[in-house]
């Protein structure tokens, strides 16, 4: 009770007394308000890449095994992946025939070629080959027209489904459909359209790519590269039972023998999550130690001006001890006048950061300032209030009465 | 009758770097309630060093002081707060009011230091000032009321807290003689009304309104006389 009666009284004379320097308050607060904006704008930068970063690995699908040569984020030399034996498509077949645990599997393979519609050309566009289950294994939606069949799957057929960026480079104002265009010298026909996916990362585009059947693929462009199998767990919740499987019958299919170890690399979407986790771990402390120097910096003002504030009040500190005020009052008022000045820095930082992050949102990439941030950056300028005021305010609730009522 | 302060001896040294200033020399003083008393004497007599024990501002080096029979020489600093709080009103020569706070406010600072409701503080404030005459000046700053109603505000102050000793230092070193005079007649009915004052000043006009008369010189006392 005795303490917030205090505490009330110790606000109104903190206010009264910011107002009453209202330039210098104003001023010793610049570096709380720099510091808060920095932190707030870094954070909410972060937030856009990890909202990028979340709808990018959406593409890659959580349930999708990928069994390739190399290993995402592997830890060996790069001489060891390179001179594993090639993943084939007999090792597709063979996973096929045995897998019991996978509810739909298909090869990948890619390359990159120029792209010819009539007199318009497109450059470096990924050429993927795979089957007709490349559908249902990443859950691709088709925005018009539809996938190929298994037979023109199997039969190589020289048809293909195209990705936005072609449809929208080519096809403008035509329906794509039953047109027919020119990958390098070979010619396909265009039957489905696939829906939007957009970037990875932001770094490279996810439409900027056609499919065709491999077996097309693979007598056009060769088969001398190492293809991706992918495999979509029949459940997301066994996925390490299919992950076993899959283990067992790659090492019959590349008849490895016990003790040896496996030869092929089977990646997860959990591989990029974690290394991404790191990296944005690593960027968001790095980037808290550099915003939080200027709120040091900014808090040795604050310091600064309390010490200012202490010593102009002396006679004041003086007649509240003498009419009966304990050392914590004193402490409790100054604390409170330092960390109401920060709080105002926070708050004049956070309306500055604000509207920049609109802007950062409109121009430069789609993010919202997260709430929490909102929460901790007023939690962190009263904080630093409180730890600048904390010597200031000693010095005065320790003042001797009688010296302190003689100051003039 | 119980004496309501007891002095027993009390010495006060100030350290001076080598040297050692003696202030207090083993002074013993009682006071009883409802007295009137006015110290006097020179300045560096000491008289401002007693006030300040006397008032629980400062500690005795040696000695021993009885405020209501409790032993306020060995109380740490948060307990001589308190002391200071329910038992003794100050009045100082220089006023000392908060300046960015109006009159109200002033005088219902000692009941925010001792836990009153808000309500409870405004209504026993507004009668303090009211008794002092300032009934219709409750909102105004100090530096919009002259010397003699500032010295009402303190006195209003001293007094809200229903204190054991009202201590007045120099109550009227600021003010004209006229209205020197009409804070000495406040104080005399306060005197009337039971309270107990102890008035400090150099002036034998206003030592002549209390009804007994300390004098000191060199730390010690040497003259005490109830008229």
């Amino acid at each position: 009770m005795n303490f917030l009666l205090e505490l009330k009284e110790n606000i109104i004379i903190s206010y009264k007394a910011i107002i009453a320097n209202k330039m210098r308050s104003v001023l010793a607060t610049l570096g709380i308000v720099i510091g808060i904006t920095a932190v707030t704008l870094m954070q909410t930068a972060i937030e856009g890449i990890n909202r990028a970063f979340e709808s990018s690995i959406a593409s890659i699908g959580t349930d999708v095994l990928y069994i390739q040569k190399f290993e995402w984020f592997g830890r060996e030399d790069f001489e060891v992946y390179r001179n594993r034996k090639d993943i084939t498509l007999q090792h597709f077949n063979f996973l096929k025939r045995f897998a019991q645990t996978s509810a739909s599997m298909c090869p990948t393979q890619g390359t990159l070629k120029t792209l010819q519609f009539q007199n318009l050309t497109l450059e470096d566009v990924f050429i993927i080959g795979t089957t007709d289950e490349y559908q249902t294994t990443f859950g691709t939606n088709i925005d018009d027209g539809r996938f190929f069949t298994t037979r023109e799957s199997e039969g190589g057929y020289p048809v293909c489904v195209i990705g936005m960026d072609v449809k929208n480079a080519f096809f403008e104002n035509v329906n794509p459909i039953g047109k027919y265009i020119k990958v390098g010298t070979h010619t396909f026909k265009v039957i489905g359209v696939v829906e939007k996916q957009g970037s990875l990362l932001g770094l490279f585009s996810l439409d900027n790519r056609i499919i065709i059947p491999i077996q097309r693929f693979v007598k056009l462009f060769g088969t001398r590269r190492s293809i991706s199998i992918n495999v979509k767990a029949a459940d997301i919740n066994n996925i390490e039972e299919t992950k076993e499987e899959i283990t067992s019958i790659m090492r019959k299919a590349r008849k490895l023998k016990p003790g040896m170890r496996n030869d092929f690399g089977i990646n997860q979407q959990e591989a990029f999550q974690q290394t991404y986790d790191q990296l944005t771990f690593l960027i968001k402390a790095i980037g808290l130690i550099i915003t939080s120097l200027s709120l040091i910096v900014g808090s040795v003002g604050i310091a600064n001006i309390m010490f200012v504030s202490v010593k102009e009040r002396t006679k004041e500190i003086g007649i509240r001890k003498a009419i009966g005020a304990r050392r914590k009052t004193i402490l409790f008022q100054f604390l409170i006048e330092s960390s109401l000045i920060c709080l105002l820095g926070g708050l004049i930082g956070l309306a500055i950061a604000f509207p920049i992050s609109l802007v950062i949102d409109a121009f430069v990439l789609p993010t919202v300032m997260p709430l929490w941030i909102v929460i901790l950056g007023i939690f962190i300028s009263v904080m630093f209030g409180l730890l600048a005021g904390f010597f200031p305010a000693y010095s005065g609730a320790k003042m001797d009465p009688v010296e302190s009522l003689r100051y003039e | 009758m119980e004496n309501l302060i007891s002095l027993k001896e009390i010495v006060k040294v100030y350290e001076m770097g080598e040297e050692s200033l003696y202030a207090l020399h083993g002074v013993s003083l009682d006071i009883k309630k409802n007295e009137y008393v006015g110290i006097m004497g020179p300045s560096g007599s000491g008289k401002s060093t007693l006030m300040n024990i006397i008032g629980c501002l400062d500690t005795p080096t040696s000695g021993e002081y009885f405020l209501n029979n409790k032993n306020v020489s060995e109380m740490f600093d948060d307990e001589l707060a308190e002391i200071r709080n329910k038992e003794i009103g100050f009045v100082f020569q220089t006023f000392n009011l908060l300046p960015r706070s109006d009159a109200l406010h002033n005088v219902e600072l000692p009941l925010i230091y001792s836990g009153l409701t808000k309500r409870e503080r405004i209504r026993k404030a507004e009668e303090a000032l009211t008794n002092v005459g300032l009934a219709d000046r409750m909102k105004h700053k100090p530096n919009e009321l002259s010397g003699g109603q500032r010295q009402r505000v303190a006195l209003a102050r001293a007094l809200v807290n229903d204190p054991s000793i009202i201590l007045a230092d120099e109550p009227t070193g600021n003010l004209d003689t006229k209205t020197g005079e009409e804070i000495m007649a406040l104080f005399e009915e306060l005197s009337n009304k039971g309270n107990t004052i102890i008035v400090v000043t150099h002036e034998e006009d206003i030592a002549k309104h209390t009804k007994r008369i300390v004098k000191m010189r060199d730390g010690l006392v040497c003259e005490d006389r109830i008229k």
